[in-house]
């Protein structure tokens, strides 16, 4: 497993080497974006309007942050589950995006996409909130206010840690549940 | 009986939350220890280093553990010799709302088809019972949509039985698997109806990972259901590993004759719940 620092935006050259188990610490801008402005940016896209960020090239994270306290540019900062954004990323990924960030099992649709437009899929620690917060180091909210935690929010990381879960030859980090050894079959 | 003024109740919801959302308790971390010396694979060990820093961050910085805050889930116990001056319904819920505001606590409730954020993360939900005594017991549990989506309730016939039930269980921590945030915490509701079996399996989730069942027989079949599911390997974060669960609850009640509710909810690793007695 081999371990990368990557810098935004990405290219295919940055992507193609990257095999479901590296680490990959990532600086530069990210762009939050969970289920609503998911859906925000469908129809933005079906009426051919500008999107909030360039998406060619971009890394997407599945977060809603909670409020930043005083002091601090964002709050706890972990990535949600990401199979409710299944229904978008194919189509996002055709359009440029590089890479998502998130927790959890994706789709067939969105790994035929991974292949399909050299891109991959990062897993972040679910739950680890607090912890990643502390490699953002600015954000500020670009579209869709009103969505409170679910505003798209752009990020200035530095080294932030992830894993590559889906890579773009079909790889895959996570265990296979071994429903014999526990009685299943 | 004992009068206790809803007013005195609101700052103690409000600070109780706030603790609960930066601080895991103590088996929660023990926990999180053994099972990281247990664990042979780098990558499991390093998933539980990180959730311990994450802890140990929490508490340095006062961000809360995860930034899914949870909606605000309450079990009041009301003592049969107590009166509430004012509502106590409303003072748990200003309190909730409170400890959200001034904890910097991700508000996450919305209208089911609107998606329109409520803003101040109500309603609270809150389960009320009513018991001997003359105090109010007030528990307070943070849960994340991520591990409550993984939930399940299901009717069984009761032919299916144990076996019935532990196949269900594990079944579905089986297809959830890196999705709740494993390594988690598993509440079981056997029994009662249809609506009571989730509330079941959720108050199980308040008891601490190393209080075993009164009844040594729920307690064995705890202990089996654990067993069971740690042998998928899914393990933390589904990485792979022995850690796929911390803990599994049994909460049973009667139920029909013709009936076998079973539900399954999830925690994930983020076990936040604390309780005041008031």
């Amino acid at each position: 497993m081999a371990e990368y620092t990557l810098t935004t935006p990405l290219t295919d050259a940055d992507v193609a080497p990257l095999r479901a188990g590296d680490v990959v610490f990532i600086t530069g801008t990210i762009y939050t974006a969970r289920d609503a402005a998911h859906k925000r940016l469908m129809a933005l896209i079906d009426e051919g309007q500008p999107l909030p960020f360039e998406l060619q090239g971009s890394i997407v994270y599945y977060v809603g942050p909670s409020p930043a306290p005083p002091g601090r540019p964002i709050g706890a900062a972990g990535p949600t589950t990401s199979y409710r954004m299944d229904t978008y990323a194919p189509r996002l990924h055709a359009l440029g995006q590089k890479a998502s960030i998130g927790k959890g099992k994706r789709s067939d649709a969105v790994k035929a996409a991974l292949k399909e437009h050299t891109a991959v899929y990062f897993g972040a620690t679910g739950g680890a909130g607090a912890l990643l917060s502390k490699c953002i180091t600015a954000a500020r909210i670009i579209a869709f206010d009103d969505l409170g935690p679910e505003a798209i929010r752009e990020l200035t990381v530095e080294n932030f840690p992830v894993l590559v879960i889906n890579d773009s030859v079909g790889g895959e980090l996570y265990a296979v549940p071994d429903r014999k050894a526990a009685g299943l079959e | 009986m004992r009068t206790i003024k809803a007013a005195d109740i609101v700052p103690k919801v409000a600070e109780m939350i706030r603790h609960a959302s930066i601080h895991l308790p103590d088996d929660v971390k023990r926990a999180f220890k053994d099972c990281m010396a247990a664990e042979d694979s780098p990558a499991a060990k390093e998933i539980f280093r990180q959730l311990l820093e994450n802890s140990d961050m929490a508490e340095a910085t006062g961000l809360p553990l995860c930034q899914d805050c949870g909606l605000a889930v309450f079990f009041v116990d009301v003592g049969e010799d107590v009166v509430v001056q004012g509502s106590l319904k409303d003072a748990v819920t200003r309190g909730m709302v409170l400890g959200y505001q001034e904890g910097f606590l991700r508000k996450s409730s919305c209208d089911p088809m609107t998606r329109a954020n409520t803003g101040d993360n109500t309603p609270a939900i809150i389960h009320f019972d009513f018991v001997p005594g003359d105090r109010i017991r007030i528990a307070f549990m943070a849960k994340g949509g991520g591990s409550e989506n993984m939930s399940r309730v299901t009717m069984l016939s009761p032919a299916q039985g144990w076996e019935g039930i532990k196949r269900f269980v594990v079944e579905r921590v089986a297809e959830a698997g890196p999705n709740p945030c494993p390594p988690t915490m598993i509440g079981v509701g056997i029994g009662g109806t249809f609506e009571r079996a989730p509330i079941l399996a959720k108050r199980s989730l308040m008891r601490h990972l190393d209080e075993k069942h009164p009844d040594p027989k729920i307690a064995a079949l705890e202990d089996e259901l654990l067993t069971a599911i740690n042998k998928l390997g899914i393990g933390p974060m589904g990485l792979g590993g022995k850690t796929t669960c911390l803990g599994v609850k049994i909460e049973m009640a009667p139920c029909h004759l013709a009936s076998l509710p079973l539900a399954v909810n999830v925690q994930c690793h983020s076990i936040r719940h604390e309780e005041v007695v008031i």
